[in-house]
């Protein structure tokens, strides 16, 4: 037996990840059997009815409410329930418990009175009121980190254009990271300060690399992310422009790095045009572009995020950069026993861009046909979160993901990155050992060998820390690399045909 | 590479803080929710319409409402004369009424309203009785027209007929002016829609007697300065709308004197004995007053400051300064408030009155911190009321010096209301008010507190982008 129940919450905006958070934690309270807290706009409040959960919904409840609905055990639970997703709510919107009267402001006009000085606006509200948003934040003379998605490349256009002609930077839509004079926005890393400049139209690509400068022993100066359509002929390119200019300004940058998915031909050639103008050194990672279009504007062309990393830190230091960790195991896989093939790859990635570069280092290495038979997905891609918050925050629909994979006999590496920094889950790693642990268990009943291999993104001085997340990969059994691309690499080695490999002597 | 480093507004996830803060850098998290209503078209088009140096639109939006601000905040409305509406009110002549709020028609308007209208076609002499008077209005022979068309403006039905005496209320820095009838008091008086022969009485008695004396007493006194009355009282108590108790001894202190020398002892006594007995004498001055301010500032094109707020007892409607004469309307709902005994509000008529000039003018309830009894008409505290004031300021454009608020540090009072503000933030303009009985002729049944519809100012704000030629979607 079980009811369905419902307390609406007058007027009480929430976003929908941290409702997620909080429903995902009422589900686990005991007697609660489904739990579901939206704000009550049509298309929620039919999420809601298809749950299951909308019978008895009080038919006021609008677009401004709140609705916490369940089904429970029975009323004694639900009631439970609602008392304890009410005090997370509380807990969720006040900056200082003790002073009720304080003054709040909800609105952009409203927060400049209170903070005069701001300069930049952080944007992570649902898509389709983003774009006023970064409107306003323009208008009053403010930089925007647009960090939200869901905008449209109209809106797009406007406020870059809008943004060019102010002087302002807009990174974004869709912008994950950056790091403005040391201080990080969205998913950012805690990089050591130094004289690399970044500007960079994929999130977590600017991760990667400003973690292994870090690594090399280089420093970032600033990191702009600019949002993944940038490069796109409508945009044109606009802040990958406008964040050269500043870093070609910028006193505190001797290297430039851009990164970006291969532009569209005239994008590339407007951007090179403008790289070969700069007089520091210009390092370039169009991903799995064309080498010799870079070369011929003067520019350092990079296959791959951690060859942009080790060229810029090289360029920056004056010297050769230290070696990573992590060149043995790689070494040690290619002579024999832990060769896997034929199977398959399942790479599971949590970051898109990194996604990518696997591919890129898979084609290299396999050969376009066999790579094209790997299984590379991007599960922070738009068909994956909808309705869900991105796998670098909630682990679940990873974890579910790796679990089938031990149990598919044509697998025979699951490939994972781990994303640290600021805003991603609290412990990444550990988060996805379960899956890890029940798809070798599953590989083994069936007799099969399954190898996890997986490359860390982060730096010793994020909130996760380094050596921890990795120490608890290798007492899981998973095969370390010390980039992405090295794991993306390491995994190919198990599967490629006998055929192609070559034992290194 | 920003100059003097980061410094942060976080609008949405509130974790993004987080890393700010530990890098040492200064960031402010809004309680940002969606705005307009959650409707992501009308909160671009709000977007466009904000000020930006940099866009046409955002510079004439910007300069047209400082123009606005400066005429409402620079007004000075001087109490002048007092002469029969159709002398004073150009074009009120023949059988023609004035009516408080938006214009309505005969057939369309609520039972006080058509009460005042019976009780006026008698006193104007037009009707021998109340049938006849409907009849007249029915068969289209009297002409109606809003007060707000004609500079003037008219508490509860708001009904004004060519003979019955009116202020005259002089704005000296615009040199235009503004009206409204002589207060009646409480009780069966004509604004609640009553028309016995006691109301008609005492408005012959207006007619030919008070608004005589008051004539002559200001022709000698010489003008009265009514900003001046407000600026005192709203530091004694008063609001400026549903408390008029402290202006109106203010306005009798000043006038008695001479008002003695120029009447007769019989008039005199019979006037003083009227102001005596009747808190709210001031409060259609306060409305003359308001109203000859905003009048000033109308009329601005690309202006987002509201200039008039009014009920009809069917609709409340806005106008803009940016959008000339046109009315954005909504359904009028009954305010929330206490009754007189015998009363609820199965027996109050929706909200009436062209009286939220004074919330407009950013006295009334925006001065609730004046006046913190007023608040008991919800149950509230003298907390609530500060709350109530402060809550205005988030939709206004700036602080009246000339209007101090004490409990409020000496705040001024919020003035200035932007239709943007109040779209985005969605917080609507609280009104005090009188509550009547939806029958003709029974009166005040009540008062309380009313909030102004919010799709008036979204309204108003698409009519406004239609003018500036600004698309509201993509």
């Amino acid at each position: 037996m079980s009811v369905v129940r419902q307390r609406v919450f007058r007027n009480a905006y929430r976003d929908s990840v941290e409702l997620m958070r909080i429903a995902a934690e009422i589900e686990h309270l005991p007697g609660v059997i489904r739990a579901g807290l939206v704000m009550c706009t049509p298309a929620n409040l039919a999420i809601v009815t298809d749950a299951g959960l909308g019978k008895g919904l009080d038919p006021a409840a609008g677009p401004n409410d709140m609705v916490v609905a369940l089904a429970a055990k029975d009323d004694e639970a639900a009631e439970a329930a609602f008392e304890r997703a009410a005090t997370l709510m509380r807990g969720a919107g006040e900056e200082s418990p003790g002073d009720g009267r304080r003054f709040v402001p909800t609105t952009i006009a409203e927060a400049l009175g209170e903070l005069p000085e701001a300069n930049l606006a952080l944007i992570s509200t649902p898509g389709p009121y983003a774009a006023a948003e970064a409107l306003k934040a323009l208008k009053r003379g403010l930089h925007v980190f647009l960090f939200s998605d869901n905008v449209s490349i109209h809106d797009e256009i406007d406020l870059k254009r809008l943004g060019a002609r102010k002087g302002l930077l807009v990174m974004g839509p869709d912008c994950g990271t950056a790091i403005l004079d040391g201080v990080p926005l969205g998913f950012a890393n805690v990089v050591r300060r130094g004289g690399v400049g970044l500007v960079g139209a994929s999130g977590t690509g600017l991760q990667q690399v400003t973690c292994l400068l870090d690594a090399f022993g280089a420093g970032v100066s600033q990191a702009i992310g600019v949002g993944g359509r940038d490069l796109h002929e409508e945009i044109g390119g606009l802040m990958m422009l406008a964040g050269l200019e500043r870093l070609a300004a910028d006193d505190g940058t001797n290297v430039i790095v851009l990164i970006s998915k291969p532009p569209d031909a005239p994008v590339a050639a407007t951007v090179l045009a403008a790289a070969a103008a700069v007089s520091k050194p210009v390092v370039v990672n169009f991903l799995g572009g064309d080498a010799e279009p870079i070369r011929a504007a003067g520019a350092h062309p990079a296959a791959t995020f951690e060859e942009a990393a080790r060229t810029a830190a090289r360029l920056s230091l004056g010297a050769e950069p230290v070696s990573l960790d992590g060149d043995e195991p790689e070494a040690r896989l290619l002579e024999g026993d832990d060769a896997l093939g034929p199977g398959r790859i399942a790479g599971l990635f949590s970051g898109g861009s990194l996604a990518s570069e696997a591919k890129v280092v898979l084609k290299d290495l396999l050969g376009a046909e066999v790579a094209a038979d790997q299984q590379i997905v991007d599960l922070g891609d738009d068909e994956y979160t909808v309705g869900r918050p991105h796998p670098m925050i909630d682990p679940r629909l990873r974890s579910e993901k790796i679990v089938e994979a031990g149990q598919n006999p044509a697998v025979s590496v699951i490939l994972l990155d781990i994303v640290l920094g600021y805003a991603s889950h609290p412990d990444p790693a550990g988060a996805l050992i379960p899956a890890i642990d029940a798809a070798r268990r599953a590989a083994t009943e069936g007799g099969r060998r399954l190898a996890v291999v997986a490359a860390v993104c982060g730096t010793p001085g994020d909130p996760q820390g380094l050596a921890g997340q990795r120490e608890i990969l290798i007492d899981a059994g998973v095969h370390l690399a010390a980039s992405n691309a090295r794991a993306a690499r390491m995994a190919g080695l198990m599967v490629q045909p006998a055929a192609m490999r070559e034992v290194p002597a | 590479m920003l100059r003097n480093g980061i410094s942060a507004l976080n609008i949405g996830l509130a974790g993004f803080a987080d890393p700010i803060v530990a890098a040492g850098a200064s960031v402010l998290n809004l309680d940002w929710r969606p705005p307009a209503g959650a409707d992501p078209e009308l909160g671009m088009l709000q977007a466009r319409l904000e000020d930006d140096p940099d866009d046409a639109v955002g510079r004439q939006v910007a300069a047209a409402n400082r123009d606005a601000l400066d005429r409402l905040l620079g007004a000075s409305p001087l109490l002048v004369d007092v002469r029969p509406a159709e002398e004073a009110i150009p074009g009120l002549t023949g059988r023609m009424l004035l009516h408080s709020g938006p214009p309505i028609s005969w057939d369309r308007m609520c039972g006080p309203m058509r009460g005042a209208i019976i009780g006026a076609a008698l006193f104007e002499g037009w009707a021998a009785d109340a049938q006849a008077a409907e009849q007249l209005a029915e068969r289209g022979e009297i002409a109606f027209d809003a007060c707000h068309h004609r500079g003037a403006v008219g508490p509860m039905a708001g009904i004004v007929s060519p003979s019955m005496p009116v202020v005259v209320v002089e704005n000296t820095a615009s040199g235009n002016r503004a009206f409204a009838t002589l207060n009646e008091g409480l009780g069966k008086v004509l604004r609640f829609g009553a028309y016995d022969d006691s109301v008609l009485e005492r408005l012959r008695w207006f007619r030919d007697s008070l608004g005589p004396i008051l004539a002559r007493t200001l022709e000698a006194n010489g003008p009265v300065d009514l900003k001046s009355i407000t600026a005192q009282a709203l530091q004694m108590g008063d609001e400026g709308h549903n408390r008029n108790v402290a202006a109106t001894s203010l306005l009798v202190r000043s006038l008695a004197p001479t008002l003695v020398r120029t009447s007769t002892a019989a008039d005199a006594t019979a006037a003083l004995d009227f102001l005596r007995g009747n808190d709210h004498f001031f409060l259609n001055l306060s409305m003359a007053a308001c109203k000859a301010s905003l009048d000033a500032a109308h009329g601005i094109p690309g202006s987002t400051v509201v200039t008039a707020m009014s009920r009809n007892g069917v609709e409340f409607g806005i106008r803009l300064s940016g959008t000339a004469d046109e009315w954005f309307t909504a359904p009028v709902g009954v305010p929330d408030g206490l009754y007189f005994p015998g009363y609820g509000p199965e027996d109050a008529n929706p909200d009436l009155g062209d009286s939220a000039i004074t919330e407009t003018c950013g006295i009334g309830g925006f001065a609730m911190a004046a006046a913190p009894a007023i608040v008991r008409f919800v149950g509230g505290s003298a907390a609530d009321a500060l709350n109530f004031t402060r809550e205005m300021y988030r939709i206004t454009l700036e602080r009246n010096p000339t209007f101090a608020l004490p409990p409020l540090g000496f705040a001024g009072t919020p003035t200035g209301i932007d239709a943007r503000r109040v779209v985005e933030s969605g917080v609507q303009p609280v009104i005090n008010t009188g509550i009547a009985h939806k029958l003709p002729g029974v009166g005040q049944i009540g008062a309380g507190i009313a909030r102004a519809p919010l799709s008036c100012f979204a309204d108003a704000l698409r009519g406004l982008a239609a003018r500036l030629d600004v698309a509201e979607a993509a």
